[in-house]
């Protein structure tokens, strides 16, 4: 962030790791909360994006993601994550109902020879908030997770990548057959990010 | 004329093309390519024709044919050359990003959410849906699945006509006859018909071995049989001086009860049959039952009174319990097949109670008016359920839920009173025979092939209650 600060309107690769990996700590707990995969009163509530935001206060969780955000901020500097994914799947049977799928595109010039890019720090924040309101209003189209749930988080990365000590290789846990619902996306002109929901179908719907 | 020819050919080729576009850009070269060639030197002077007259001669069928037929093969070409291009981009795509993509997880998983108040409501999630998942809502048939004829039945609330041996046969007095209903096959033999001095036969009670019977008779006398060679094995008598209504037994333990009250243990194996005497009741003895662990019997009689002998108790011939609560004679007598020391008893038309004890305190644990004279009971060997069959006014089968006492069925059928039940050796089938001359077939305990586990657990039950009290 100190970085980026410099001037209003340039961004510079240290920076946009910086928003896009903040982006996924708050859109991992908005999902969270949304979801309903930890209890409510285990949120609180904070001013982000211009949005009331909901942050999990359980320890557990907390340390999770803030050694998540850190890991992806890592691989974002260096320009080696192609996707984070947060699975929500059955507790008792690790069935998988939802993938939600952020796909990353960086800006390889950047990355190699460290120039930085023009974009404002509001008009990123304004992207961002467009996403947080669709996740919060997935629940509206998303099926009911009547089942007790647990999440996981899978980063997609570059295999030149050294797997960190506290990483293991996961295979993608797809979901056969998905409804897929893309949302917004956003781009610091450094990382562009695309959002895609999907899910597993109500049977009943057939 | 070069001109020309090239003009009509280009302007037939443009036409051409711009059908096939996907091709244009591979025609278009040769074509320039043949008009170089051929024109110029096979049609060199032809370069005026009438526009509005086609001039065979002037329009290049060669060329034409050329340009359909290799512009076919082009589109076949591409459509071979597509694999090989998908192929390629495959690779490509490969090595851009299948290759290069890893996908990571942590090792350490987030918390499970198990925490808070969510968590009551959760786990009552997964207990209901375990319940759900492991009882499934059953489908209690309310008729009969089967109904066969019992001509000649003794209707005597006194007397048990009916029991289902561990062979799968099931037997059933007529009068002076035994019969016998093989369930695996439905055919139906006849072991025995008694002399008039002797008849009629007052109970019938398969061995726990499934290969023998004992039949008691209207003159006292009790004989045992094997059906499969369907000889009389032996005789006892002696022990009783009036008919012999209820059998029970116990091992090579024959325990008869007579309507002189006593209670008879007969040692099959032995000249001196009779090992023990239980004398307790001033009346008909009509409901004798062993417990699972074969450790207490139970004897019910006309004289309203319901005991509890002890076999281990070295006062053998002194009961353990004496309950006089019933106000009526006591038949239907049941072990739960669950919980050792568990007994529900059934009083006639004066009582009309389902009574429930625990043998080993002598504690009277829960009474039910049911309504109606109460002819049989039966534990579901799978579920917390009893079975119960009535006389007036209804006539019914009724299927309580223990310990609640709720009403899960009710089955009707029956025109008199269902006097006898008996259970199927894999307890899903209930037989009742009652004053209408009926025996009918109960599908009440669920379907055979869900109690097959089930099953198994409960022959391994005696033995669990062997286990605890040894």
């Amino acid at each position: 962030m100190a970085s980026r600060t410099v001037a209003k309107d340039i961004i510079t690769l240290k920076g946009s790791a910086a928003i896009v990996s903040e982006f996924f700590g708050y859109a991992a707990n908005s999902i969270l909360y949304n979801r309903g995969i930890y209890p409510e009163e285990s949120f609180a509530k904070v001013k982000k994006y211009g949005l009331p935001m909901l942050l999990t206060q359980d320890d557990g969780v907390k340390s999770f993601i803030a050694n998540l955000t850190s890991q992806l901020s890592e691989w974002l500097e260096a320009g080696k994550l192609q996707r984070v994914v947060l699975v929500i799947m059955s507790k008792a049977t690790s069935e998988v109902f939802e993938r939600w799928n952020f796909s990353i595109e960086t800006d390889s010039e950047v990355v190699e020879k460290g120039v930085s890019r023009e974009k404002s720090d509001k008009e990123i924040m304004r992207e961002i908030q467009a996403i947080m309101r669709q996740i919060a209003s997935s629940i509206t189209y998303l099926p009911c997770l009547d089942e007790p749930c647990v999440f996981d988080v899978l980063a997609y990365t570059d295999t030149d990548v050294a797997v960190p000590f506290t990483w293991v290789e996961s295979d993608a846990k797809l979901i056969t057959n998905p409804q897929m619902v893309k949302l917004h996306s956003f781009d610091t002109k450094i990382h562009k990010v695309d959002t895609l929901v999907s899910y597993k179908t109500d049977e009943w719907e057939e | 004329m070069d001109a020309g020819s090239f003009s009509s050919t280009s302007l037939s080729s443009s036409s051409k093309t711009l059908s096939r576009r996907p091709l244009q850009e591979h025609v278009l070269p040769r074509h320039h390519h043949q008009e170089h060639v051929l024109p110029r030197h096979h049609h060199p002077s032809r370069q005026h024709g009438d526009r509005f007259i086609p001039d065979r001669s002037s329009m290049d069928f060669d060329m034409a044919r050329y340009l359909l037929t290799e512009g076919r093969k082009e589109k076949e070409n591409t459509a071979v050359s597509s694999p090989s291009k998908e192929a390629y981009r495959k690779q490509l795509a490969e090595t851009l990003m299948m290759n290069r993509t890893r996908i990571l997880a942590f090792k350490s998983k987030p918390p499970t959410p198990v925490e808070g108040v969510f968590q009551e409501s959760s786990i009552d999630n997964v207990s209901t849906t375990q319940i759900r998942a492991s009882k499934p809502r059953r489908y209690i048939p309310q008729s009969a699945e089967r109904t066969l004829d019992a001509p000649e039945i003794v209707d005597d609330y006194y007397l048990n006509l009916l029991d289902w041996g561990s062979s799968n046969v099931l037997a059933i007095a007529l009068g002076s006859t035994v019969y016998l209903w093989d369930a695996s096959d439905g055919s139906t033999s006849e072991l025995v018909t008694v002399d008039e001095e002797n008849g009629p036969v007052t109970s019938v009670s398969w061995a726990p071995d499934g290969r023998h019977i004992a039949v008691g008779l209207n003159s006292s006398i009790v004989q045992l049989w094997d059906p499969t060679a369907n000889r009389k094995l032996r005789t006892l008598q002696g022990g009783h001086n009036s008919r012999v209504g209820a059998l029970a037994w116990n091992n090579h333990i024959l325990t008869t009860g007579g309507m002189d009250s006593l209670i008879n243990n007969n040692d099959v194996r032995i000249r001196s049959h009779i090992v023990e005497t239980y004398r307790g009741h001033q009346q008909e003895v009509c409901g004798l039952k062993w417990s699972g662990s074969g450790q207490q019997l139970a004897s019910g009689g006309n004289d309203n009174l319901l005991y509890i002998w002890d076999r281990s108790a070295n006062t053998q011939t002194q009961w353990l319990h004496r309950f006089e609560d019933h106000t009526a004679a006591v038949k239907a007598l049941a072990w739960c097949p669950f919980q050792s020391n568990l007994l529900a008893s059934g009083g006639g038309a004066g009582d009309r109670c389902i009574k429930f004890w625990n043998t080993h305190t002598g504690a009277c644990l829960n009474s039910v008016d049911t309504g109606s004279q109460v002819c049989s009971l039966l534990w579901s060997k799978t579920e917390r359920e009893l079975l119960s069959s009535h006389g007036f006014t209804q006539n019914q089968l009724t299927l309580w839920k223990y310990p609640s006492m709720v009403k899960i069925a009710e089955l009707n059928g029956h025109t008199s009173r269902v006097l006898f039940m008996a259970q199927s050796p894999d307890g899903c089938t209930v037989a009742s025979a009652a004053g209408d001359e009926t025996l009918r077939f109960w599908n009440v305990f669920g379907t055979p092939e869900v109690s097959k586990p089930a099953t198994k657990t409960a022959s391994t039950g005696p033995f669990a209650n062997i286990n605890h009290i040894r």
